[in-house]
């Protein structure tokens, strides 16, 4: 059943490029199996992230953005997040109301998902849905983040070119120096633009840039837009691409992918260790037992886990 | 290991009328029973309701007709459906349809359950998770 999902997102069946993404966000058996042999095609997408406070316009400007790639003929995958009940594990999945413009065009996929428990705005198979839809050879990857605050920033791990969205209006100036979010951008957009309080937003982000100085190479761009009526529209997708091209002439698009290799690679490991380590010590009689002595004092806790991992077996880790 | 395995359902408004009151009140209930709930919003074209759920690969999919309708749309979206090769996504439905329409429907298997208003919420996601039993397990 694995290598039909496997030929199917290689041959671009959209069908079972949804199962694919489907079987790994579900944590399914065939997950590694997936995604190790669909990596070797991927790596050809150039992803885009944006992100932005909940109504800031992401989805429209996603939108927007779809109809300027098309003209250009590039194919688009859109990963559209949106959050997950912490309560219930329920989502409601809203993103596409504004793409479905784009639903018939067979070279744009769109795919929604819940959070499912992930704080940093994403959700956990956010980065290996964006593989399967690289290896369905999309040109373009946009991976829209759920409506953030000022600390969500997950996106700049995945995605080449982050695109931050705010509307006029959203402070003071003091607002625009905190760190976070308003950090991590590559462009920031201000739409909403026909709103009052436009220009004094865009001024105070150029003001916050100035501030920052030389530390970085990239000075971000600013744009306004109107999504309603298309304004800044163009200059938006200009900026995008402007970025990639000094990306890749400044060869900081190699290092970034290499960093983002190395740090996916520690993940897994991390993610193995921890999962043997789990099933060897849950439910066992010496965690139990060491448990209570720190309850009571007779040990600590940094004693207690130094102990448990001199008998653990790390060979199961390593198949 | 199955464990992160949740329902997914479209619910979509296909046609002309904008009445999305049942559909939101629909997909609010379904959250709150821990699915996973695609809304795609009003005026959808059969075309688009399939699309929509081929690419976010749910289980079943839910109409919301008030506009008289319903005798075109299921089986337009049925038949796309096959046509995709997707007829393993169920279809279900809800709205303004008279009893003998709703027994045409179901009986053509143009739709799998129908709720007509005063539907308890509580009794779709009953049938619901009925009708999802045996790809759970």
């Amino acid at each position: 059943m694995y290598d039909k999902v496997i030929e199917g997102v290689l041959n671009k069946d959209r069908r079972m490029v949804a199962r694919a993404i489907s079987l790994i966000e579900n944590n399914d058996n065939g997950r590694t199996k997936i995604l190790s042999e669909i990596y070797p095609h991927t790596g050809n997408a150039y992803v885009i992230g944006i992100t932005g406070a909940p109504g800031a316009g992401k989805s429209s400007l996603v939108d927007c953005l779809l109809s300027t790639l098309r003209q250009q003929g590039l194919s688009v995958g859109v990963i559209a997040v949106d959050p997950t009940s912490p309560f219930t594990g329920g989502a409601i999945l809203g993103d596409r109301i504004r793409m479905q413009e784009h639903a018939l065009d067979k070279e744009v996929f769109i795919r929604s998902m819940g959070t499912r428990g992930s704080l940093g705005g994403l959700s956990r198979a956010t980065k290996e849905a964006v593989q399967v839809l690289d290896a369905a050879g999309k040109d373009v990857i946009i991976i829209e983040t759920v409506g953030v605050g000022q600390s969500e920033v997950d996106i700049i791990k995945y995605a080449d070119t982050t695109i931050v969205v705010l509307t006029p209006a959203g402070g003071d100036s003091v607002q625009t120096i905190k760190a976070g979010i308003m950090e991590i951008a590559d462009i920031f957009i201000v739409n909403k633009s026909d709103l009052p309080g436009a220009d004094r937003t865009a001024s105070e982000i150029s003001m916050m840039l100035d501030l920052g100085g030389s530390l970085r190479e990239w000075r971000p761009s600013i744009v306004r837009t109107i999504t309603l009526d298309g304004s800044g529209i163009t200059d938006m997708h200009k900026a995008i691409f402007e970025h990639r091209d000094f990306l890749e002439n400044s060869g900081h698009l190699q290092k970034v992918r290499k960093e983002r290799i190395r740090r996916d690679i520690i993940d897994l490991i991390e993610y193995r260790i921890k999962s043997t380590v789990w099933e060897q010590i849950s439910g066992s009689e010496e965690f139990d037992l060491l448990t209570n002595q720190i309850m009571s004092r007779e040990t600590d806790p940094y004693t207690a886990a130094a102990q448990i991992l001199t008998g653990i077996n790390l060979d199961k880790c390593k198949v | 290991m199955n464990t992160a395995r949740k329902i997914r359902v479209l619910v979509a408004k296909p046609g002309l009328d904008g009445h999305d009151r049942g559909a939101k009140v629909v997909a609010r209930a379904l959250r709150d029973a821990g699915m996973e709930v695609v809304y795609t919003g009003l005026h959808q074209t059969p075309e688009q309701v399939v699309e929509a759920a081929i690419q976010e690969d749910v289980d079943m999919v839910g109409l919301s007709i008030l506009s008289g309708a319903h005798l075109t749309i299921f089986p337009r979206i049925c038949e796309l459906l096959k046509e995709n090769g997707a007829e393993d996504i169920m279809v279900m439905g809800g709205g303004i349809i008279p009893d003998d329409d709703m027994q045409e429907l179901l009986a053509n298997g143009h739709a799998q359950a129908l709720f007509t208003p005063g539907t308890v919420t509580a009794d779709i996601i009953n049938w619901i998770h009925e009708a999802m039993k045996d790809r759970l397990s």
